[in-house]
């Protein structure tokens, strides 16, 4: 078992090694970044008045270069895997709804998105149930963008290289538009499907596949929305993912995010949320992280206008030897406001997991109140998790409290339910169950829910 | 209640046993029959509770020597799930709270566990259900408890309850209660009492742990042990544990420790 509470000093031999084999390894990495720049380019740009926007971003990778360990927000989370492989874009696919089956979410029947390898698949969408003056669709298809000019792409850290990433490709997304007042009772699902290796995939030879789904949510005053976010894969091919959401919350707004990462245990999965809150909105957020041999999620918020609230609620789950990393930043910077944030891991086997938590409180913000937990669950003596909370506190009159905690199953804990007839195994599953059960609890939405509970059932042995 | 040819439940016989290598059992005798009530009483620290940790199996234990037979079979061999599905019923001084689990299925779970062990029907949750309603009044247990998180946000005295709804449910053979009565006030505790006393009958035994005589008022045993220092040094009938009330532990103590000089 390996513990990291605190940062240590790097490796120095490792980065004298680093240091002898830069050229060959930096050049891997370049040409890496080159294919994935290369293969976003190429992607069709539905409307001219992206095309800027892409051109800009297109320039922000070109002046970075592709992370390695060496790069401190990325000294846990090894991308080398990523760069032997031949990416390509994905081809046409001929998903079908009830390939679908397990995912659909009988509570949003008729208010569901879904999105193939990036591209808006309208078979396979649902929108009856949403009201007409609610703005929902994919990107390509909208009849007046110009006003999303000042929200695509606009949050802070947009030119972070795996945004920057995917705007450089824009041409689908998934994008919800609230005019005032709204409040929209269904729950929309936004269903991202990523093919790799897909038999059902038209494409022949089944090579590694680059996808870049975007969604962007923009809430007007007083509106409220509840959004699930979804990522699943079918096949089990190796497949890139590089996600984009963007939500903005006007005043008063309310919104209730699930964030569902299940792909397959083949693919490489890199996510980010930017979530911007104006004055007096409340943004709760779930982010549930379970699938990919590697996954790698920022989530970023922005409280922007004060007495904001931000409750983040989080769930990596994983074994075998996957990677799973969690880089969340809160920036407080109006007075008043509140965050609360549970991140809870459960690892397994070989796995490890990462939670770097940054909370920024400037001067300005007086009077906040800012709260952050980790807790952590290893179940084997391999398994490991990084955590490092990183608060940053300038504001002299505020609450901000941290912790991280990391354990095993208690002997007591399963003695007990052994002492009433339950075997070892299956109390050790009810046990994972219960420290997870926290967090799913938190979902809105009851399918969604017992789906999950059954998947943690069923990954626990 | 006391009869000569009752059958025998529990025999121990001269059992020691460490934790983390210190010796804490040194030496435990006690036989217990079918339909007799008995009580361990003893100062803290004494062993009363790893005596009974180790009857349900606690992995933290470790037996150096001696024996235990429960129903003629040799306990100490037992997981811990096979001696709870055999018979043994340890009610915990502190139960567990496991959010997420709802109080019904865990008792179902732990129900059809034994049903199963022992060769018997195993219930559905419609059945199960009508068997819990019966069993709740045994605890004046409000059905509400059913449908929340096993002992999650129970207040003391409800954490008991339910420990007992448990043992009523299980049926056991052996029913071992630690320090049930401690953090009890007096309307919990005769309710707890009585729940007890309604699950005692002629084919099963009850041995009490507590550190107060309080409960031996409203639960009599038919015998009365004094543990100290890792193992019994004087056993009597009720009558010894109100002489223990009124004059402590301290001439028990004494009178063990002239004897063993
Ligand atoms: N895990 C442990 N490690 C070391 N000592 C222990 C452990 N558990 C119990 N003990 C010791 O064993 C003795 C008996 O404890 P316990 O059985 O809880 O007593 P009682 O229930 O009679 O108060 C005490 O001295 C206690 O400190
Ligand atoms: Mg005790």
């Amino acid at each position: 078992m390996s513990i990291q509470v605190s940062p240590t000093l790097p490796d120095v031999e490792s980065e004298i090694r680093s240091e002898l084999g830069l050229s060959g390894s930096a050049q891997k990495r370049q040409a890496c970044l080159s294919r994935l720049l290369e293969l976003a380019i190429a992607s069709p740009s539905p409307a001219s008045w992206l095309q800027s926007l892409r051109d800009r971003a297109t320039a922000q990778v070109q002046s970075q270069s592709f992370p390695s360990n060496r790069n401190e927000g990325w000294r846990f989370t090894d991308l080398s895997d990523l760069l032997g492989i031949e990416f390509a874009a994905a081809a046409n696919s001929s998903v079908q709804l009830a390939d679908l089956a397990a995912y659909v979410l009988p509570e949003a029947e008729h208010s569901r998105l879904v999105f193939v390898d990036g591209v808006y698949a309208p078979h396979l969408s649902a929108l009856s149930h949403l009201p007409a003056t609610l703005q929902v669709g994919n990107l390509a298809a909208l009849a007046e963008p110009d006003e999303l000019l000042s929200y695509l792409a606009q949050q802070s850290g947009a030119d972070e290289l795996f945004t920057a990433l995917n705007t450089a490709g824009l041409s689908d997304a998934a994008v919800i538009v609230l005019p005032k007042q709204l409040v929209v009772d269904p729950p929309i699902h936004l269903l991202f499907v990523a093919t790799g290796g897909d038999p059902r995939s038209a494409q022949a030879d089944q090579r590694p596949t680059l996808t870049q789904p975007r969604c962007l949510v923009v809430a007007g005053v007083n509106s409220a929305l509840t959004l699930i976010e979804d990522y699943v894969t079918l096949g089990s091919g190796v497949c890139l993912t590089n996600a984009v959401t963007e939500i903005w919350l006007a005043e008063n707004v309310q919104v209730n995010h699930t964030r569902v990462q299940r792909d397959s245990l083949a693919a490489f999965h890199i996510g980010k949320t930017a979530v911007s809150q104006a004055r007096s909105s409340r943004y709760i957020g779930n982010a549930l992280s379970f699938g990919a041999a590697l996954s790698r999620h920022h989530l970023e918020i922005y409280q922007t206008g004060e007495q904001t609230e931000t409750t983040l609620n989080g769930l990596t789950m994983i074994a075998g030897t996957q990677v799973g990393d969690l880089h969340s930043a809160i920036a407080l910077t109006q007075p008043y406001g509140t965050t609360r944030q549970l991140q809870k891991c459960i690892v397994g086997d070989r796995a490890h997991a990462i939670f770097n938590g940054k909370v920024l409180v400037p001067r300005a913000a007086q009077l906040t109140d800012a709260g952050q937990l980790n807790r952590t669950l290893l179940l084997s003596p391999k398994a490991r998790v990084d955590t490092k909370p990183q608060l940053e506190i300038v504001a002299d009159n505020v609450k901000c409290t941290h912790g991280a905690t990391v354990g095993q199953l208690e002997a007591d804990e399963v003695f007990y339910l052994q002492s009433r007839g339950i075997d070892a195994a299956s109390a050790r599953r009810l046990l994972v169950y219960a420290f997870a059960y926290e967090i799913i609890d938190q979902i809105a939405i009851a399918s969604l829910k017992q789906t999950l509970c059954q998947f943690i059932t069923s990954h626990t042995d | 209640m006391i009869s000569e040819n009752s059958p025998i439940i529990l025999s121990v016989n001269d059992l020691t046993a460490n934790v983390d290598g210190t010796q804490i059992l040194k030496g435990m005798n006690l036989e217990i029959k079918a339909g007799e009530i008995h009580a361990i009483m003893g100062p803290n620290g004494s062993g009363k509770s790893t005596f009974s940790k180790i009857l349900a199996g606690h992995p933290a234990y470790e037996v150096t020597g001696g024996e235990v037979s429960f129903l003629g079979q040799n306990l100490l061999e037992l997981e811990p799930e096979d001696r709870a599905r055999s018979g043994v019923f340890l009610a915990f001084q502190y139960p567990l709270e496991i959010p997420g689990v709802s109080n019904l299925d865990f008792l179902r779970v732990a129900y059809n566990s034994r049903q199963k062990h022992q060769g018997l029907e195993e219930l559905d949750a419609f059945d199960f259900d009508e068997l819990v309603q019966q069993k709740l009044d045994v605890v004046k247990m409000d059905a509400a408890f059913l449908h929340r998180s096993v002992n999650e946000g129970f207040s003391g005295g409800e954490k008991k309850r339910n420990e007992i709804l448990q043992m009523a449910l299980l049926e056991p053979k052996l029913g071992i209660l630690d320090e049930t009565d401690s953090g009890l006030d007096i309307d919990a505790l005769k309710i707890v009492a009585d729940g007890v006393n309604q699950l005692s009958n002629p084919d099963n035994a009850t041995l009490m742990i507590t550190h107060y005589q309080r409960l031996l008022n409203y639960v009599v045993p038919d015998y009365v042990h004094v543990m100290a220092n890792g193992r019994i040094i004087r056993s009597g009938t009720k009558d010894l544990a109100l002489e223990l009330e009124e004059r402590g532990y301290d001439w028990v103590l004494d009178e063990a420790a002239a004897g063993v000089a």
